[in-house]
């Protein structure tokens, strides 16, 4: 569904990212690793219009991405998360998700005396949402002032209220104990079940390689490797980039 | 009810348009100093109307607010690329611009001023006061007030949830310029004369000063705001030649005392809340 075909981004001198070539199909999880600094962050930013493409293309479901305007690449079904927590801090936790909804029903200036038959719809999938990310008690709270895992976890649900065919995660289980990344990884297995796409940045190992169908590496900008999870642990090249080469 | 009073209760209503207006461009984090431009069109408009051309004053009024409105699209778009200071600079070079054009311009009195609108009163003020209102209510319970929030807090974060920011932003200078160019033609007609000097900087900084004292998180931070420091400078009539120290040294401890403002929105969904568990005391077990 998503296809990234000889992508490049320069930064000035800098090339952040080179020549990536990257296939995603329906319905499947992908991970994408590698030390810091590589341009994972980076590739998620072209994929969802924040950053303009250098060079290449990146088609989603048969449409090209790189001269669309954020806004409308993630109506095409294209939802993420952000590495630093970026919630909408005026907001309370329910009015975090029903602005997700926004660009699926009439938000329009005949939102203000026009109370539409879908509105009662629309609240009881965020509560379904909320429900499910386990924040359905803390719904009339300010988003700031949740815990930071919460946090994480309200950001998915946000994502989620968007319907998309394709979920970026940037860093979904950073910041959170193991008792909540295993519960993470339970949602997420939900979400892929449900038919949603899902596409994420970790460096913890156990998500990565307890959850995605087909992991690939970034170092220094470029994919230096693609497989499964078995074939990732396997590889030398990974090994190098993450470990450093053996010395004599 | 005596002509001082009246005098007073009428600017405070067009105060309370006034900060109003530059509220509504706040929505979507961009501050405006040239307000008082757009209200100095809506004011020209309709008294060139209702005084040259014989037109009953609402049509009138509408008619300034809509010219003012067009005028803010045309500057709300380019100023789409401004952020911060470098908005509140070109927005305040828009306001003395059309300060300087009518004072130049014959048709409506250029120097010397414009004679002749009348017809402003307390109750057709307020009526558009209570419009307003209400409008900024029904919108901060919105879907459409939601996504505003949206582009204030983040607009990157805004934009891939879908929301089309440049839209939202445009719409927004669109509406600030329309509601000042109301408040423009009710002052009009409010004093029978206009000159451009009327719709000065200080006028623009004031009703700025309004917003931010007032709060900047909810319109009733803007109202309130419009409200006390339209009265307080009356109040303190009896300090004589040290009333606008005095009024500065209010401004002045305000802002340290209370950054956020008079009003806040956790104030209003507390005083929400307080007010639902009076009315109806059987639902309240899921609001």
């Amino acid at each position: 569904m998503l296809e990234m075909a000889n992508v490049s981004k320069k930064f000035g001198g800098l090339t952040a990212l080179e020549n990536v070539h990257l296939r995603l199909e329906k319905n499947r999880t992908y991970g994408l690793i590698g030390p810091n600094g590589a341009g994972k962050t980076t590739l998620f930013n072209l994929v969802t219009g924040l950053l303009p493409v250098s060079e290449g293309s990146i088609r989603f479901l048969g449409q090209e991405l790189t001269s669309l305007r954020s806004h409308q690449i993630s109506r095409l079904g294209i939802a993420r998360t952000f590495q630093n927590i970026r919630l909408f801090p005026t907001m309370t936790v329910l009015e975090n998700v029903l602005v997700a909804q926004n660009i699926r029903t009439h938000s329009g200036i005949t939102s203000l005396w026009l109370l539409r038959d879908g509105e009662r719809k629309f609240r009881e999938e965020a509560e379904f949402l909320l429900k499910q990310m386990g924040l359905w008690h803390k719904r009339k709270e300010k988003s700031t002032s949740l815990a930071y895992g919460e946090q994480r976890r309200l950001e998915i649900a946000r994502a989620l209220a968007l319907k998309p065919n394709l979920l970026l995660l940037d860093e979904p289980a950073a910041g959170m104990n193991e008792a909540e990344t295993e519960e993470l990884l339970d949602r997420i297995q939900e979400i892929r079940n449900m038919g949603t796409t899902v596409f994420l940045i970790e460096h913890d190992m156990n998500v990565v390689m307890g959850i995605c169908d087909t992991i690939s590496v970034l170092n220094f900008g470029k994919l230096i490797a693609q497989g499964t999870p078995d074939d990732i642990q396997a590889n030398e090249g990974v090994i190098e980039a993450y470990l450093g080469k053996e010395e004599g | 009810m005596s002509v001082y009073i009246e005098g007073v209760l009428a600017l405070m209503g067009i105060n309370i348009l006034l900060a109003l207006s530059v509220y509504a461009i706040l929505t979507t984090d961009q501050l405006s100093l040239g307000n008082t431009g757009f209200m100095a069109i809506g004011a020209y408009v309709s008294a060139y109307l209702t005084v040259k051309s014989g037109f009953p004053l609402v049509p009138a009024l509408i008619i300034g607010a809509l010219t003012a409105s067009v005028i803010g699209l045309l500057i709300g778009i380019p100023a789409l690329r401004l952020k911060g200071i470098y908005l509140v600079m070109a927005t305040l070079g828009f306001g003395e611009m059309v300060r300087t054009f009518f004072m130049n311009f014959e048709p409506t009195g250029g120097a010397s001023g414009f004679r002749g609108p009348m017809g402003s009163s307390l109750i057709l003020i307020y009526a558009f006061v209570l419009v307003f209102v209400v409008f900024f209510w029904l919108l901060s319970r919105s879907r459409l007030g939601r996504s505003l929030d949206a582009v204030r807090d983040d607009p990157e974060v805004a934009s891939t949830m879908g929301l089309n920011v440049t839209h939202l932003k445009v719409w927004a200078f669109w509406l600030g310029a329309f509601i000042a160019g109301v408040a423009g033609g009710l002052y009009a007609h409010h004093m029978f004369y206009i000159e451009s000097s009327n719709f000065n900087f200080l006028l623009a900084t004031m009703i700025v000063l309004y917003v931010i004292l007032g709060g900047m998180e909810t319109f009733w931070g803007a109202v309130a705001g419009a409200v006390i420091f339209s009265i307080l400078p009356e109040a303190l009539r009896f300090m004589k030649d040290w009333r606008l120290s005095f009024y500065g040294a209010v401004l002045v401890t305000m802002m340290i005392v209370r950054p956020s403002g008079i009003i806040t929105r956790e104030m209003v969904r507390n005083f929400e809340e307080w007010l639902g568990r009076i009315f109806r005391t059987e639902e309240t077990k899921d609001a």
